[in-house]
C-alpha cells in the first residue's frame, strides 16, 4: 500500500474491485484451488461456474477473507485482503435464525458491526420497504417459503452496505420456478444493489442471465479453463434464452466445463 | 391460548385423567374389600381425609421443602451455566473441569448429605447444597452441549458480518443453544425436590422430609402418604413453571419443525 495519499486513492480508483492472483490452496493435503486468476471491474457481475467440488465456494470465502490462500494474493482496491468484514457475503443456506422476525433477521449484520439496535432495525425495515417486502416484517422466518427466504437472506447481506456482493449459490436449494422468480427478483433489484458482485452457481443458464461475464473453473485442482464476456442486451428479459446469441454462449460454456466437445 | 386449542389440550389430557380415576378406584376398592390395615396401605378416601385435616400442618412444612429446592434450583441454573459455558469458551477448562463434573455425579449425595449437616448445621444452606448437587450437572451437559451444537455457517457468516467472537456469542450461540438449556432444566427441576427431602431427612427441624420421618415413627402412615402426595404436586409444578417460563421467554424453542 503506497504512502502518498494522492497515489493512495489513485490506487484505489484504477485498481480493480476484486483480484485474485495466481492463488493456490490446499486443505487436509488436497489441492483445490492451482493457481487462480480473477479479476472483477467495479461494478461488474461476475458469475463463477465449474464441476461440483471444484472449488468454487472456496474461491468465495477467500474473496470474502474467511480464508487465507497458500500461495498468491486477494485484493480488494488494490489492497490486501485481510480478513473478513471488507465484502458482503452470502452463504449458500439462508441461515435465517428462528428467533428473530423477518426484519430482526435483515438487520443481524449491522447489529453484529456495532449499529445500535433501534438504527440497524430502522434500517432494516426501510430495506424491506423498498423491495416490496414490509408485510413480512413481523414474521417469524419458519412461516417463509423458500423463495422469501432467499429474498430476506439476500437483503440481509445488501444491507451491510459494502461495495461488493459475493454470493453462493444463493437460489441453490430452491426448485426450478422459484428460482426463476428470485433471478427476475435479482435481474430487477440489481440496480438498487449498486456493487460489484460476484455470484458462485452449477447453473449455466442462471450464469449467462444474471452476468456480465462468466468464469469458468476446471475440474479440482482449480485453475481458470475460460472468462467469457457475456454481451447481451440488458436489462435481460427470461426471453433472452431462447436467442441464437444465449445459445451459442452456452454451447461455449459447456464446451469448457467438458460436457460438449 | 386460543379456547379451541384449551379444548384440544382437554381432550388430550383426558386419557391420562380417566386412568388416573380408574386406578384411585380400584385402589380404594381393593383395601376395602381385602380389609388391608391403614398402617400397611391407607386407601385413597382415608389419605384424602387426613390430608384436609392436616392442611396447615402440611403448608407449614411444604413451604421450607419448597423454599430450598427453588433456591437449590436457582443455585444449580446458575453454576450449571457458568460451567457450561466456561467448558465451551476454554479448551483448558474442558480438560481440567469436565472429568471431575462428570465424576462428581458418581458420589452417592445421599452419603455426601450428613457431611454437610455436619459443615453447615440444621438450617437450609445444607438442603440447598444438596439440591445443587442433585441439579446442576444436567444443566452443565446440556448448556455444553447447546452451545456446541451451534451451526458452524452461522460462525462463519457472522465472521463474514466482521462480528467480535463476544457479540457472535451473545446473537447466535447463545440463544442457538436455548433448546438443549430448557430440556436440561426441566430434566433437573424434577430432582430438585427429590434433594430437598434427602437433605431434609438426615437433620432438620422442620419441612416435609422431617415431617416424613416423624410420621414414619409414629406410624402415621395416612399422612405419610399425604406428604407424598404434596411432594409430588410440588415437582409437577416447579416442572411446569420452567415450561412457562420456556413458553413466555423462548416461544420459538417450542415449535416443531
Amino acid at each position: 500500500m503506497p504512502e502518498d495519499p494522492i497515489r493512495r486513492k489513485l490506487v484505489i480508483q484504477y485498481a480493480p474491485k476484486l483480484t485474485a492472483c495466481g492463488v493456490h490452496l490446499a486443505k487436509g493435503g488436497v489441492r483445490i484451488l492451482d493457481g487462480v486468476d480473477l479479476e472483477v471491474e467495479s461494478g461488474q457481475f461476475v458469475a463463477v461456474i465449474g464441476p461440483s467440488g471444484a472449488g468454487k465456494s472456496t474461491l468465495l470465502s477467500l474473496l470474502a477473507g474467511l480464508e487465507s490462500p497458500d500461495a498468491g494474493l486477494v485484493e480488494k482496491d488494490g489492497v490486501p485482503l485481510v480478513g473478513p468484514g471488507a465484502v458482503a457475503y452470502m452463504p449458500q443456506s439462508d441461515l435465517l435464525l428462528p428467533w428473530r422476525s423477518v426484519v430482526a433477521n435483515v438487520s443481524l449484520g449491522l447489529e453484529a458491526t456495532g449499529a445500535s439496535k433501534r438504527e440497524a432495525r430502522e434500517k432494516a425495515m426501510r430495506a424491506l420497504e423498498r423491495f416490496g417486502l414490509e408485510e413480512f416484517a413481523r414474521v417469524s422466518p419458519w412461516a417463509l417459503s423458500g423463495g422469501m427466504r432467499s429474498r430476506v437472506a439476500l437483503l440481509r447481506t445488501a444491507l451491510l452496505g459494502r461495495d461488493v456482493l459475493l454470493l453462493d449459490e444463493p437460489f441453490g436449494a430452491l426448485d426450478a420456478l422459484t428460482r426463476r422468480e428470485l433471478q427476475e427478483w435479482l435481474i430487477g433489484v440489481r440496480d438498487e444493489l449498486a456493487a460489484t458482485i460476484v455470484l458462485v452457481t452449477h447453473d449455466v443458464d442462471e450464469a449467462l442471465l444474471l452476468a456480465d461475464r462468466v468464469v469458468v473453473l476446471s475440474r479440482r485442482p482449480a485453475r481458470v479453463a475460460l472468462s467469457l464476456p457475456v454481451e447481451l442486451e440488458r436489462p435481460r428479459k427470461m426471453a433472452v434464452e431462447t436467442t441464437e446469441e444465449f445459445a451459442q454462449l452456452k454451447g461455449r460454456l459447456l464446451e469448457a466445463l467438458g460436457i460438449v466437445h | 391460548m386460543k379456547p379451541r386449542t384449551l379444548k384440544l389440550r382437554t381432550v388430550r389430557a383426558l386419557p391420562a385423567i380417566l386412568l388416573a380415576l380408574l386406578a384411585l378406584a380400584a385402589w380404594e376398592l381393593a383395601v376395602r374389600v381385602f380389609a388391608i390395615p391403614e398402617f400397611l396401605l391407607p386407601g385413597p378416601s382415608a389419605i384424602a381425609e387426613v390430608f384436609w385435616e392436616s392442611r396447615g400442618l402440611l403448608l407449614e412444612h411444604a413451604i421450607p421443602t419448597a423454599g430450598e429446592a427453588l433456591a437449590g434450583f436457582l443455585g444449580a441454573a446458575i453454576t450449571g451455566l457458568l460451567s457450561g459455558v466456561l467448558i465451551n469458551r476454554s479448551p483448558l477448562a474442558e480438560r481440567a473441569l469436565y472429568p471431575w463434573l462428570v465424576a462428581s455425579q458418581t458420589l452417592p449425595v445421599i452419603a455426601i448429605a450428613p457431611i454437610l449437616v455436619t459443615w453447615f448445621g440444621y438450617g437450609p444452606l445444607p438442603k440447598v447444597l444438596v439440591v445443587v448437587l442433585f441439579c446442576f450437572f444436567p444443566i452443565t451437559v446440556a448448556t455444553v452441549d447447546g452451545l456446541r451444537a451451534t451451526d458452524p455457517d452461522l460462525i462463519r457468516l457472522m465472521r463474514s458480518f466482521g462480528a467480535s467472537r463476544r457479540k457472535t456469542f451473545f446473537m447466535v450461540e447463545a440463544p442457538g443453544a436455548l433448546p438443549f438449556l430448557f430440556g436440561g432444566l426441566r430434566l433437573a427441576v424434577t430432582y430438585c425436590v427429590i434433594g430437598a427431602v434427602i437433605g431434609e431427612w438426615v437433620g432438620s427441624s422442620k419441612g416435609l422430609g422431617f415431617l416424613m420421618i416423624q410420621d414414619k415413627a409414629q406410624f402415621e402412615i395416612p399422612r405419610l402418604f399425604a406428604e407424598i402426595a404434596v411432594l409430588s404436586a410440588m415437582g409437577v409444578s416447579l416442572f411446569l413453571f420452567v415450561a412457562l417460563v420456556q413458553r413466555l421467554t423462548a416461544p420459538w424453542t417450542l415449535r416443531e419443525r
